[in-house]
C-alpha cells in the first residue's frame, strides 16, 4: 500500500501511563497507516481512552515514543500547539463550545491557531459543516442541534483543521440509538476521502465493514490484532473470545 | 380629631416635602449625584477589571500567585468596607502618603468589589466543564486562548447575575464616602438636612439613588439576556 520506506502516519512506542500506582498503560505499540481506519476493542477500564489521549498529549504519558509522520509527538522541545492541530480528536461528550455557533466552533482554531481571515475561515467552516451535512445549521447554537448533530459539528470543528490523523474516542456512545446512524456514515464518508483514523468504538457492525485493523486492548495491553474478518470470526486469543462474546451477547 | 390627623399629615408633608427646602438643596445634590455616579463608574470598571484579571492569573495555577490572591481576596471579604476606608484615610498620612478622600473611597471600594469579583469569576470558571479545555487544546488552542475565548464566557454567564449584585451592593457603599466627607449623594443631603433643619433633602436622596439603580437593574437583564444559552 505504501511505500516501504516509508514511515506510519502514527506510529506509538512502548507507551506507558501510570495514574499514582495504577499501571493503566503497560507498553502499548501501534501504528495507524496513512488511510487505514484502526479500531480498538476493548473492556472498560482497559486503557483505551487513555492510549487515545497520549496520542495528542491530553494525558501525558511516563514513557514511550509517539511519532506523526515521522515528528515527534513526546519529548522536549515539541510544539504541542502545532502537533494538536495536526491531529484531530473527537470526544464522547461531544465537547462544543455551548456559546458559540455551529459554524464559529468551528471557525474559532482557524481563526486563533492557523490565523486565517474571517472569510477564508468561514468558508472552510462551511465546507467542513457541508461535509458533514450541516451548512443548514451553522448558525445554531449547539443547544438547538441534536445529539447526533452536535457530534457532526464536532467533527467538522476537527476537520476543518485539515489533521493527519483523526482520533475517536466513544463518538457514538452518547447518543440515542436511531441518531448514531448519521456519525457513523460521516466517519464512513471520512474514511473514503482518505483520512487517517484511529477509532475507540462499541459500534462491532461498523468495524466490520469500515475498519482496516482491530486491535483488542485489555488491561492496558494489545492482546490481539488484525482483519476485522480475522479477530471476529477466529480470535486467537481466549480474552478477545470471552470480551467479543460479552459485547455481542453471546452470538 | 379630624383637625388633628390634617395637622399630622401636615407636619410629614412638611417635614419630607417642604418645596422650598427641596428647590434650594436640589442643585447640591444633583451635584452629589455626578459624583456617586462618577465614583461607582469608576469602581466598577476597574474593580471588575481588576478582579478578572485576578481571576485569569489564578488559572495558571502557580503556587505562589495564586496564593497571594487567595490572601486579597479573603481579607478584603472579610474586612467591613468602614474599617478598611477610615483605615486608610486615618492611617495613610501616618506614613506620608496624602490621598484625598475621593481617591481612598474609590481605592478601597474598588479592591473590595476587585476581591469579590475574583472569587465569583473564579468560581464560574471551575465550574465549566474539563472536556472543555480538551476540546480547545486539541485543535492546538494555547492555554491563555482557550481561558479567553472558550472558558472565560462561559464563566461569565454563570458569574453575570452575582457579579451584578455586587456592583449594586458596592455602589451603595459610596455612601460610606460621608463619613470621611467625600461630596456625595448622601453627605450632600445630610448638610442641607442640618442647615435646613428638615429632611426633605433625604428623601430627595433616596429618589436620587432608585433612579441611580434602575439603569443597573435595566442593565443586568439586558447582560443575562445576551449570555443565556442553555447548556448543550
Ligand atoms: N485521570 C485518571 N486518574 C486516575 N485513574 C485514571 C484516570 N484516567 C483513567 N484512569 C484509570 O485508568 C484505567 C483506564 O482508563 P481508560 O479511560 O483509558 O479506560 P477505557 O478503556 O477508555 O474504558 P471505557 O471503555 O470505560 O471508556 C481505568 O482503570 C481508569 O480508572
Ligand atoms: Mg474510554
Amino acid at each position: 500500500m505504501n511505500a516501504p520506506t516509508q514511515r506510519p502516519s502514527l506510529e506509538v512506542r512502548g507507551l506507558h501511563k501510570h495514574f499514582g500506582t495504577f499501571h493503566a498503560l503497560k507498553g502499548v505499540d501501534i501504528s495507524v497507516e496513512h488511510s487505514e481506519l484502526v479500531f480498538v476493542l476493548g473492556p472498560s477500564g482497559s486503557g483505551k481512552s487513555t492510549m487515545l489521549r497520549c496520542c495528542n498529549r491530553l494525558e501525558e504519558p511516563d514513557a514511550g515514543d509517539i511519532f506523526l509522520e515521522g515528528d515527534p509527538v513526546t519529548g522536549k522541545g515539541v510544539d504541542l500547539n502545532a502537533i494538536r492541530q495536526r491531529i484531530g480528536m473527537v470526544f464522547q461528550s461531544f465537547n462544543l463550545y455551548p456559546h458559540l455557533s455551529a459554524r464559529r466552533n468551528v471557525t474559532l482554531a482557524l481563526r486563533k491557531v492557523l490565523g486565517q481571515s474571517r472569510d477564508e475561515a468561514d468558508a472552510r467552516a462551511m465546507a467542513a459543516l457541508e461535509q458533514v451535512g450541516l451548512a443548514d445549521k451553522s448558525e445554531n447554537l449547539p443547544a438547538a442541534l441534536s445529539g447526533g448533530q452536535q457530534q457532526r459539528v464536532a467533527i467538522a470543528r476537527a476537520l476543518a483543521l485539515e489533521p493527519q490523523v483523526m482520533l475517536f474516542d466513544e463518538p457514538t456512545s452518547a447518543l440515542d440509538p436511531e441518531l448514531v446512524g448519521d456519525v457513523l456514515a460521516v466517519m464512513r464518508e471520512l474514511k473514503e476521502t482518505g483520512m487517517t483514523m484511529l477509532v475507540v468504538s462499541h459500534e462491532m457492525q461498523f468495524a466490520r465493514e469500515a475498519a482496516d485493523r482491530v486491535i483488542i486492548m485489555d488491561d492496558g495491553q494489545i492482546v490481539e490484532q488484525g482483519s476485522p474478518e480475522r479477530i471476529f470470526e477466529n480470535p486467537n486469543h481466549a480474552r478477545t473470545r470471552s470480551f467479543l462474546s460479552r459485547v455481542t451477547g453471546g452470538a | 380629631m379630624e383637625t388633628e390627623a390634617l395637622s399630622g399629615l401636615e407636619r410629614f408633608a412638611q417635614t419630607f416635602l417642604n418645596w422650598e427646602v427641596l428647590v434650594k438643596y436640589a442643585p447640591s445634590i444633583l451635584a452629589g449625584v455626578g459624583v456617586t455616579v462618577w465614583l461607582s463608574v469608576l469602581i466598577i470598571l476597574v474593580g471588575m477589571t481588576l478582579g478578572t484579571l485576578l481571576a485569569c492569573l489564578r488559572a495558571y495555577r502557580v503556587g505562589p500567585l495564586s496564593f497571594l490572591i487567595v490572601v486579597f481576596a479573603d481579607v478584603f471579604r472579610a474586612l467591613p468596607p468602614l474599617v478598611v476606608i477610615l483605615l486608610v484615610f486615618f492611617g495613610l498620612p501616618n506614613a506620608g502618603i496624602y490621598l484625598s478622600a475621593f481617591m481612598v473611597l474609590f481605592v478601597v471600594l474598588t479592591l473590595i468589589l476587585a476581591a469579590f469579583a475574583e472569587e465569583i469569576l473564579w468560581a464560574g470558571i471551575t465550574s465549566v466543564d474539563k472536556g472543555q479545555w480538551e476540546a480547545a487544546r486539541s485543535t492546538g488552542l494555547g492555554f491563555t486562548q482557550t481561558l479567553g475565548y472558550v472558558i472565560l464566557p462561559q464563566a461569565m454567564r454563570l458569574a453575570i447575575p452575582p457579579l451584578t449584585n455586587r456592583a449594586i451592593a458596592i455602589t451603595k457603599m459610596t455612601a460610606l464616602g460621608t463619613v470621611i466627607g467625600v461630596p456625595d449623594i448622601l453627605n450632600q443631603a445630610t448638610t442641607a438636612q442640618s442647615f435646613s433643619g428638615n429632611a426633605s433633602p433625604l428623601l430627595l436622596a433616596a429618589l436620587a439613588y432608585v433612579l441611580l439603580f434602575l439603569p443597573f437593574v435595566i442593565m443586568s437583564r439586558w447582560l443575562e439576556r445576551r449570555y443565556s444559552w442553555k447548556k448543550a
